[in-house]
């Protein structure tokens, strides 16, 4: 995989090779494939001269860097109770509807993810969610209707 | 009873001093004098744990070497709490003045603000802001330089030692106690580590005093603080109040006219119930909150409330320690089967054992204080958990 190989190395010469660069590394990582695959965690071993097991702890001790196949845009709804009292549940059923998924999977054209995550820190104006690094609030059915046709025709 | 009443504060927000003006006076302080004024005004950690801010900032001082590190714990991650972004987001400045202002007491060269994943968009707007502040410390002649980490979605990672670890590229496990941060903290070297407002309010008593800075609160909770209100009411949002009003006081300010519950601190804090507002202070003689205030009216199942903390602390335990790991999952088990009814009532008695024993046994904070909800829960809505 030459583009892992590429990217890996781009992020090391930012970040550094030390045990410190890793989390920058493997976000990086993130922003760029949306996930890290086996592949990517052992050229960053490679590269940083460290054992795989070392990254892959690392790696999946973090909610956000994520070690399974995502799509291009990441779906997190806020399950905290505050975005729960506010209707956190017809935003997740509005979503799954609109996007043919559940939560935890992915599209079948690999471009959204849906997924639940905990306090997003917007709990005045929720329901929230983020589109990959991008906060969304005071959801409404029209509201996330409009949000995701708009990543649909657009993005 | 509490003798104070609720009354709004405009300290944090205040757009009266340029930053400028208040960063170049207190660096022509002299440190004894800062730290002097910082132990005076009493102020205590606005995250939570509520330790005096004064006391962190002479220990580390005191350390010897020259390798310090300032560590600004922007990992609000507690449910229920906004106020950090809201500050980062709007005086950004102030905030890095703090890290500055600690820095020149303690001699450091070095600050990092630890930033939660989830804020990644504030990052662009805030290395914009820290350009202009690099600038304004190049004038005044002092060497200090601010750098951005960013987090990965771990609550845990805001309990101190797990995000020193966090910084240094590992797990955010957290570390055993002692040695303290104002020892051992980042890479082992003495490090201040303070939340976010916490660093607001050190770099406003540099402008207005101790003295100014002591007449707000009470004997234990001095000054004011940046409430995160949310849940039931019609007023939601961030507000600055003083210390030591009454939760009943609260209650008649921001609930929505049928409050029945408050969850006080978030999922790591105290339920309040309605016949107890009237005698709960809001401080750390009372109940001590992070700024997370969650109002539930008659119409919430307590019930969803605690199952919601219970996944929570599930989810972000990190594993490290069993009292935490095991007993998160015990609970969340627990209470389900109660209110199946595959088990009787009686057990929710030894789900607050349970509880204890994770307070007395765990490793850190977060295991420490799911007990605090779930006891407060439990004992004040028994009949919601189990029909």
């Amino acid at each position: 995989m030459p583009e892992i190989k590429e990217l890996v190395k781009g992020l090391a010469d930012k970040h550094g090779r030390t045990r410190e660069s890793l989390l920058p590394i493997l976000q990086g990582i993130i922003s760029e494939e949306r996930f890290i695959s086996d592949a990517a965690m052992t050229e960053v071993a490679r590269e940083l001269d460290m054992s795989a097991a070392l990254v892959y702890g690392t790696a999946t001790f973090y909610s956000f860097l994520d070690t399974k196949p995502r799509g291009k845009y990441v779906i997190r709804v806020c399950r905290t109770i505050t975005c729960d009292m506010k209707g956190k549940k017809q935003i997740v059923k509005t979503l799954e509807d609109l996007l043919k998924v559940n939560v935890g999977e992915t599209t079948k054209d690999n471009k959204f993810t849906l997924l639940e995550t905990n306090c997003l820190g917007w709990c005045h104006k929720g329901p929230a969610m983020l589109i990959n690094d991008e906060a969304y609030t005071e959801l409404t059915e029209e509201k996330v209707s409009e949000i995701i046709g708009d990543y649909m025709k657009n993005k | 009873m509490p003798d104070k009443k609720l009354k709004r504060v405009d300290l944090i927000f205040s757009e009266d001093c340029g930053y400028k003006d208040v960063l170049a006076e207190s660096l022509k302080m002299s440190n004894e004098k800062i730290l002097q004024e910082i132990l005076d005004s009493g102020l205590r950690g606005r995250g939570g744990a509520g330790f005096p801010t004064g006391l962190k900032w002479k220990f580390t001082s005191q350390e010897p070497g020259d390798e310090k590190y300032v560590v600004c714990n922007a990992d609000e991650g507690e449910p229920g709490t906004f106020k950090d972004r809201e500050i980062l987001s709007r005086v950004p400045l102030k905030v890095f003045g703090g890290m500055a202002v600690c820095g020149k007491v303690i001699g450091a060269k070095h600050g990092y603000i630890y930033l939660r994943g989830e804020y990644q968009f504030l990052k662009a707007d805030l290395e914009k802001a820290l350009d202009e502040f690099h600038a304004s410390l190049k004038e005044s002649g002092f060497d200090f330089q601010i750098h951005i980490l960013m987090g990965s979605g771990a609550y845990i990672c805001g309990e101190e030692s797990a995000l020193f670890e966090s910084m240094e590229g590992k797990r955010g496990e957290p570390r055993n106690k002692p040695p303290y941060p104002t020892i051992a903290g980042f890479r082992s070297k003495p490090t201040v580590i303070n939340n976010v407002e916490t660093l607001v309010y050190s770099f406003m008593i540099c402008r207005i005093g101790a003295k100014k800075f002591q007449e707000l609160g009470t004997a234990d909770s001095r000054g004011s603080k940046v409430f995160s209100i949310s849940g039931d009411t019609p007023i939601a949002g961030i507000y600055e109040l003083e210390l030591g009003m009454s939760l009943e006081d609260f209650v008649e300010e921001f609930g929505d006219g049928d409050t029945k519950a408050v969850q006080v601190g978030g999922a790591a804090g105290f339920c309040v119930p309605r016949k107890k507002f009237k005698d709960t202070i809001i401080g750390f003689e009372g109940v001590p909150t992070g700024g997370s205030m969650m109002l539930f009216n008659s119409s919430r199942s307590m019930y969803n409330v605690l199952k919601n903390y219970v996944e929570f602390f599930e989810e972000e335990s990190c594993g490290q320690c069993t009292p935490c790991r095991v007993g998160c999952q015990q609970l969340k088990k627990g209470i389900e089967a109660v209110k199946k009814g595959d088990k009787s009532a009686h057990y929710l008695e030894t789900l607050q054992k349970l509880a204890e024993t994770m307070k007395v046994t765990s490793k850190c904070g977060l295991g420490q204080s799911v007990a605090n909800s779930f006891s407060s829960i439990v004992d004040n809505f028994k009949e919601e958990m189990i029909y």
